[in-house]
């Protein structure tokens, strides 16, 4: 296997309907992952509302990278790395805060807050002030950007803006957007931490996997009367479709419109949210009534940011055999009489003991463990490749339980990790 | 020693044996029993972050009223919960039970801390943490009317926690 990656040559492992085992298990896989995606491509680090004030910052994760997101006193949002220049110390302890500057503990060298070396104590050992800073400084993540105020950091000094990357993506982030009558979804209920013993890839196929449900959720389902099963059977008009460059989607749009009621998508009816309702009547005119049918996005964006209509994940590796999934819920600029249902929703659904993903959890757990078996080798993702059809759009599409969204995440995965 | 005293002290070892029992019936996975000990206005909250969040404001592990804990209950009775089937092996301490004082409507707050061993196919695991505990006197039986599970590693990357902690 080693010379075949020393050639990056992934045929031999994925083929157009079959993947190899050792793809979720291989170490050295794993760290040509983390160089070739985690540390090149676009990555979903958090979201502007976390640090809404000038000076806010927050600790997240980019890969196994331990990274600040700060907002310097113009507005202007960063991503620098948790080391001091110096000894190689964590220059931040807390998880979030305000402050325009950071103080490493162990010699008190301190940063602003955009990442420039400040001081250093007892400075005539490097010869005076102004020595050190023109070579010294925390490290950056060389480009940010953001899109409907998420927040994306890639290590790759050039190559695709953020826009190229998100591609057809980026209208699902508009749609969540649109679900706000103020056009903003805010990220500001904290986050679930659910550490899960599986390769991070089992997450990102799982997403837009519509053939599960009815089978890992049939308990849940069962005992509460949810519509949710039957959005993702054989009869639903739902559509599965690969959104190119690793992105896809459960468009469950076909279904609500088939119904025609609005918010019927989050469970309710317009009578019982009528502030909301208003609101977004007044804020889009005519377009209000088919936002509130239609609902939010189902979209997994490659390779880590995962919306599931009201909730947001988002997925970083450990290791081979270990990911942590970040989950919050979405709170709606405008949308006081939904937000607090959409954290007691998430609650009972999310993260290490919700109703939903701790049984996907179960799964992926499972599944880390079958994919090491000897044989077979290969995990097969051929579900609906006879029924496929291209849209519009020019997007395979596929029925609500079909793997069109594994066959597209498999094929940019492979052509990230052959870049030469 | 005051007669108060002596209240004070029959009333800890009655709550002690309320709590050992509750403990024993989450251990045991005993879902019928353990739902019969909350009353019906139940909060059972493991918050995440920080002890401290607003649970209407922010997300926590665990945010249940006595209808959720039922939902809850009933998936765990399917037998298809599989974060939970099969079932945890557990067993837990609690230690250092405090009486802590009483609600505005007179529920008897209760302070104990827990260690809990959990082994499932994953392997072993480690929980622990602060539990407040409200218990109420109910036609003569007591009830458990709050439970609120503050782990030591609540704003730490948790394992699946399917289980009655």
């Amino acid at each position: 296997m080693t010379e075949l990656l020393e050639r990056r040559d992934y045929g031999a492992l994925i083929r157009p309907t079959q993947v190899h085992g050792s793809l979720y298990t291989s170490p050295e896989i794993f760290a040509a992952e983390l160089a070739r995606i985690w540390y090149t491509t676009w990555v979903f680090v958090g979201h502007e509302s976390e640090v809404a004030q000038p000076n806010d910052y927050v600790r997240k994760k980019l890969g196994q990278q331990d990274v600040i997101m700060t907002r310097d006193r113009e507005g202007q949002v960063h991503l620098l790395l948790n080391r001091c220049a110096h000894r190689g110390n964590q220059v931040c302890e807390d998880e979030r805060g305000n402050s325009g500057s950071f103080r490493c503990p162990y010699h008190g060298w301190t940063y602003r807050n955009t990442g420039e070396l400040l001081g250093y104590p007892f400075n005539r050992g490097y010869g005076g002030k102004g020595q050190l800073e023109k070579r010294l400084a925390l490290g950056r993540v060389p480009r940010v950007d953001s899109y409907q105020g998420f927040v994306f950091g890639s290590f790759a000094g050039d190559g695709p803006s953020l826009v190229e990357h998100l591609g057809a993506a980026a209208g699902e982030l508009d749609r969540l957007a649109r679900l706000s009558p103020e056009g903003r979804a805010e990220l500001t209920a904290g986050w679930l931490k659910h550490r899960t013993r599986a390769n991070w890839k089992l997450l990102a196929e799982n997403e837009t996997d519509g053939y599960h449900p009815q089978f890992v959720h049939g308990s849940i389902f069962s005992v509460t009367d949810s519509p949710i099963g039957a959005l993702y059977s054989d009869k639903s008009a739902a559509v599965t479709r690969d959104l190119g460059g690793g992105h896809s989607e459960n468009d469950l749009r076909p279904e609500f419109r088939r119904v025609g009621k609005p918010m019927r998508w989050f469970g309710t009816t317009e009578q019982r949210v009528p502030e909301y309702v208003a609101a977004m009547r007044d804020a889009y005119g005519a377009d209000a009534e088919r936002i509130m049918v239609e609902g939010g996005p189902h979209v997994m964006i490659f390779p880590n940011l995962f919306v599931a209509e009201i909730q947001v994940f988002n997925i970083q590796p450990v290791a081979p055999g270990e990911c942590v999934q970040y989950v919050t819920a979405v709170q709606l600029a405008g949308g006081r009489e939904l937000n607090q249902r959409m954290i007691s929703q998430s609650i009972g659904s999310v993260g290490p003991a919700g109703m939903l993903l701790a049984d996907d959890t179960e799964m992926y757990e499972r599944n880390q463990a079958g994919v090491a078996a000897r044989s077979p080798e290969w995990l097969d993702i051929s579900r609906g490749v006879g029924r496929e059809s291209v849209d519009e759009a020019g997007h395979p599409v596929g029925t609500a339980t079909d793997e069109v969204g594994m066959r597209g995440f498999w094929a940019h995965y492979r052509a990230l990790m052959e870049a030469q | 020693m005051t007669a108060g005293a002596d209240l004070a002290e029959l009333a800890l070892q009655e709550v002690e044996a309320f709590l050992y029992l509750e403990a024993r019936l989450a251990d045991e996975s005993d879902y019928d029993g353990w739902e019969s000990l909350w009353t019906e206005d139940a909060i059972y909250w493991v918050p995440a972050g920080r002890a401290d969040a607003d649970p209407r404001a922010q997300v926590s592990v665990i945010f249940d009223n006595r209808s959720r804990i039922a939902t809850r209950l009933n998936q765990l009775r399917t037998g298809k919960r599989y974060a939970q089937s099969p079932a945890s092996n557990l067993r837990r301490l609690i230690s250092n039970v405090e009486i802590l004082g009483r609600t505005e409507g007179g529920d008897t707050e209760v302070g104990a801390n827990f260690l809990l061993l959990e082994s499932r196919a994953r392997g072993l695991q480690l929980w622990g943490g602060r539990t407040t505990y409200r218990v109420r006197r109910v036609e003569g039986e007591l009830r458990l009317a709050y439970k609120k599970v503050v782990l030591v590693n609540l704003d730490e990357p948790l394992p699946t926690l399917g289980f009655l902690i």
